[in-house]
């Protein structure tokens, strides 16, 4: 293995396993302190056990997240000195800000975990909130560094070279690419989360059809991925304007399109070849692609061809996860807008047992969807880690044999993950049974 | 004024601090792993109890020194990260096993067999983690790590190897065990408090014994850190106030005044980070990097600043409020 590709493989391996905990950091918080504000509104225990127990998940979830964080911020040094002796200066400032928010959540957290009988139940409940609050802000700001990458902004250079001059950090915390991102992505974390919590829990119905546990459970997380997910879609779409405006060879990539054209068509599915640059299997739909994203129909979009060989993402991987993405997207709002059409129609939370099977069935998705949209996001920059200013392989560490630490970080990370699954399963099918909790009112 | 001396006190107060609360939770897994006898199960439950609500929170310190060292000293981290690849990728893996097991055992919900060996890797983990810390930030005053052209010539294995080094990595482990014995003087059950004094007497010998033997080996291994520590002009009373702090531990230890022992052991702690910032004397990376000429931006200086001043103000009133759930006298352990 060359030493580039086995430093972007454990870098995007690294990305892969810890977005997975940021995203249940952001969004579990949330759903134990609105399942503790029903128990303090209804008095029902049901919710306060459903928090208790989503919280003693949730403690191994952030302990993973926090230990893989950490490791990613010296993988950015270890594997990237190149990318990080340049832009460190630039996007420092964000990440000043993200390390405070990690404060607060870890502190917030602490006293949620910690202080089930230490603090007053309404200030226990402020506290799950906070740490929901805190989550979602280390989310967004991180992600102004990423959206800084794929738009770089907040500097000036030398004239004639890439050095950097002058510097305006809120300039480039701020840059073209962060609200649409930020807002992409912290919706994604409610969507996926909901989604898997609900699919959990809707086993858990199938197994035990009037287990109160799980039905609350599920309420909540299908309330959840009720707001998100129809958000989620739109955001998609002012994304993939956005792409197409700021970062056209990934959109390009994203769609497959080799030809620069005007009323280009919308590719769905198929296989791009990139030696004979063109597309099998996909259907194209006309004029599609320049309809959504300048309003006109005929409008020219760029393709591949516009850019340099060198310039240009791995089609392939980009086009299939950007349509994995949206497969998954779709594949969820469908199964939003069932299960929200029989709860209207039943009056009650649908528990059909083949809604629940579907559920089941499309559970994973928003967690498929996250991971194949990071792959757009990052694969779709190549070659450039800081788009057309710096390259990916002017980036990575002098060190030799990477594949060292690559392979052992694969393994340490198959082995956590593998751990965390086990460990979750005991929680989730440690549930109390109805009687179990009837007894204990 | 603005400048990169404020962000060298930044960096160091956060590097004390640190030592000073993440430091005492490495400390807690090994007195964890020294655990013997009937009661060790009991032993290793209190010390899980400390360090469970706190432990991420001390983290994050290391994590705010890292962010502000690449942001404002970008040539130092792109070149530490570089030239001590090796020491540092042992020690993001020992902090990964060590959160990661510790957090497994305690709410694995697994038999008590399979959690007592995640108690094993936790503990293991925090025992290997301070050395290799200690021997990283030894490697950056020895000298050793030389650049050319601001890129790094001294290979892979430079500093961090040395005699010197190496019993740095020791003085750490042993620092961070001293103080999580003091702190736990006040997290035990009243049964096990005199068991941590003696430990917490012995540890603060052995300290003193690397102390001197760190002192004579970087003479020969890190002679110009070594010339700057002497040469210093607070290396006087900086030694007076740690002898004293030493002084004071092992005389409350010996007297049971636990508090006493708890402010001497911070301030010594303070002291001996203290001593290694004089030594470095404005040096990331001895001898070539320097905060003058590590890349910072003014600008960055100056739109960090007000941040870490907003922060720190939020910070410290909820940092007081963790400490006072969890920490205050009066709780039930
Ligand atoms: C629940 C997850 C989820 C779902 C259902 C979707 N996405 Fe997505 N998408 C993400 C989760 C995600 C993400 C993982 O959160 C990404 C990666 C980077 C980012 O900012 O968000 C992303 C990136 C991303 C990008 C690249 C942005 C960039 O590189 O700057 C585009 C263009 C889209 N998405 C478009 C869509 C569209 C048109 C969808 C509608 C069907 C869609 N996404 C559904
Ligand atoms: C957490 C979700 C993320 C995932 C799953 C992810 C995924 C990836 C992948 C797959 C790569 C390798 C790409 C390649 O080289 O072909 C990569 C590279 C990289 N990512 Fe991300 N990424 C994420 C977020 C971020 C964020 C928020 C940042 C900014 C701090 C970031 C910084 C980088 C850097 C510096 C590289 C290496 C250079 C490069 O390959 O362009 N990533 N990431
Ligand atoms: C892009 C998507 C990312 C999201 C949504 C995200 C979100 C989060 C969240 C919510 C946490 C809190 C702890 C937890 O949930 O386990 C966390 C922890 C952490 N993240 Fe990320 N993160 C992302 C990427 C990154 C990157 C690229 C880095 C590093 C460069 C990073 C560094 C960290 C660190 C250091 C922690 C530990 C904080 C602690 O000790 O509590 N994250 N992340």
């Amino acid at each position: 293995m060359d030493d580039l590709f086995s430093a972007r493989a454990q870098m995007g391996l690294s990305l892969a396993f810890h977005i997975l905990f940021g995203i249940a950091g952001m969004a579990m918080p949330l759903m134990m302190a609105i399942a503790e504000t029903v128990w303090l509104r209804t008095g029902n225990q049901i919710y306060l056990e459903l928090a208790k127990r989503w919280s003693k998940g949730t403690a191994i979830l952030f302990a993973v997240g926090a230990v893989s964080g950490t490791a990613l911020s010296f993988e950015l040094g270890l594997l990237w000195p190149g990318f990080m002796k340049y832009a460190g200066p630039v996007i420092g400032t964000p990440f000043s800000l993200e390390g405070f928010a990690f404060f607060f959540e870890a502190i917030f957290l602490g006293i949620y975990l910690y202080g089930w009988n230490k603090i007053s139940p309404k200030m226990h409940c402020l506290a799950g909130y906070l740490v929901a609050f805190f989550g979602l802000a280390s989310g967004t700001i991180v992600i102004a560094v990423n959206a800084w990458m794929n738009t770089p902004a907040g500097f000036t250079t030398v004239a004639g070279t890439n050095e950097i001059a002058t510097i305006d950090v809120w300039g480039a915390v701020f840059n073209p690419a962060f609200p649409t991102q930020a807002m992409h992505s912290g919706l994604g974390a409610y969507c996926a989360v909901a989604f898997a919590v609900l699919g959990i829990h809707c086993f858990g119905l199938l197994r035990e059809k009037n287990n109160a546990f799980h039905l609350a459970a599920a309420k909540i997380a299908f309330g959840m991925a009720l707001v998100a997910t129809p958000l989620q879609m739109l955001s998609g779409d002012i994304s993939a304007r956005h792409v197409g405006e700021y970062q056209p060879a990934k959109l390009a990539a994203m769609e497959g399109l080799y030809k620069t054209q005007k009323g280009a068509p919308l590719a769905l599915g198929g296989i791009p070849i990139d030696d004979e640059e063109r597309m099998i299997g996909a259907i194209h739909i006309p004029k599609a692609l320049s309809f959504l994203q300048t309003g006109d129909a005929d409008a020219e979009i760029k393709g591949l061809d516009a850019f340099p060989e060198e310039d240009r993402p791995n089609t392939f991987w980009v086009h299939l996860a950007f349509q994995l993405m949206v497969a998954c997207g779709s594949a969820m709002m469908g199964l939003v807008s069932l299960g929200a059409f029989l709860w209207w129609r039943g009056k009650r939370f649908p528990t059909q047992r083949w809604f629940l099977k579907a559920a089941l069935l499309v559970h994973p998705l928003g967690l498929v969807a996250v991971e194949a949209g990071w792959c757009v996001t990052e694969l779709g920059r190549q070659p450039w880690v800081i788009y057309n200013i710096m390259r990916t392989e002017d980036a990575v560490t002098p060190m030799p044999g990477l594949w060292v630490p690559c392979l052992f970080f694969t393994a340490l990370y198959v082995f956590l993950g593998i751990t965390v699954l086990i460990l979750l399963n005991n929680h989730v099918f440690h549930s109390p049974s109805v009687v179990a909790v009837e007894r204990s009112k | 004024m603005i400048g990169v001396d404020l962000f060298w006190w930044i960096m160091g107060t956060g590097l004390i601090i640190y030592v000073m609360t993440g430091g005492a939770d490495y400390g807690g897994g090994v007195w964890d792993l020294l655990a013997r006898g009937k009661e060790q199960a009991r032993e290793r439950r209190m010390i899980e109890a400390a360090i469970g609500p706190i432990w991420e929170v001390n983290h994050i310190w290391v994590i705010f020194i890292i962010v502000t060292m690449f942001s404002v000293f970008p040539k130092a981290f792109a070149a530490i990260c570089i030239a001590l690849h090796i020491p540092i990728s042992l020690v993001v893996v020992g902090m990964i096993l060590r959160g990661a097991c510790f957090t497994f055992r305690g709410y694995g919900l697994q038999p008590g067999a399979t959690a007592k060996r995640w108690g094993m890797i936790f503990a293991w983990a925090s025992l290997i983690t301070p050395i290799f810390l200690g021997m990283t930030l030894a490697a950056t005053s020895s000298g050793e790590i030389r650049l050319v052209d601001g890129e790094v010539t001294s290979g892979y294995f430079s500093g961090w190897l040395s005699p010197f080094a190496v019993c740095t990595g020791v003085l750490t482990l042993v620092i961070f065990s001293l103080t999580a014995a003091v702190y736990l003087l006040h997290e035990v059950e009243p049964d096990m408090v005199q068991r941590f004094r003696d430990r917490a007497f012995k540890a603060q010998i052995v300290v003193l014994v690397l102390l001197a033997i760190v002192y004579g080996l970087a003479h020969r291994d890190a002679p110009i850190f070594a010339e700057q520590l002497d040469n210093s002009a607070l290396i006087w009373p900086l030694r007076f106030f740690i002898v004293l702090a030493v002084g004071a531990v092992f005389w409350s230890l010996k007297n049971k005044h636990d508090d006493l022992a708890r402010m001497a052991v911070v301030a010594q702690v303070a002291g001996v980070v203290l001593g290694w910032g004089l030594a470095m004397d404005r040096y990331l990376v001895i001898p070539d990097l320097t905060i003058d000429n590590a890349g910072a931006h003014q600008e960055t200086l100056e739109a960090m600043a007000p941040v870490f001043i907003a922060g720190a103000v939020l910070l410290v009133p909820a940092l007081f409020m963790l400490f006072r759930v969890f920490k205050s006298k009066s709780k039930e352990a």
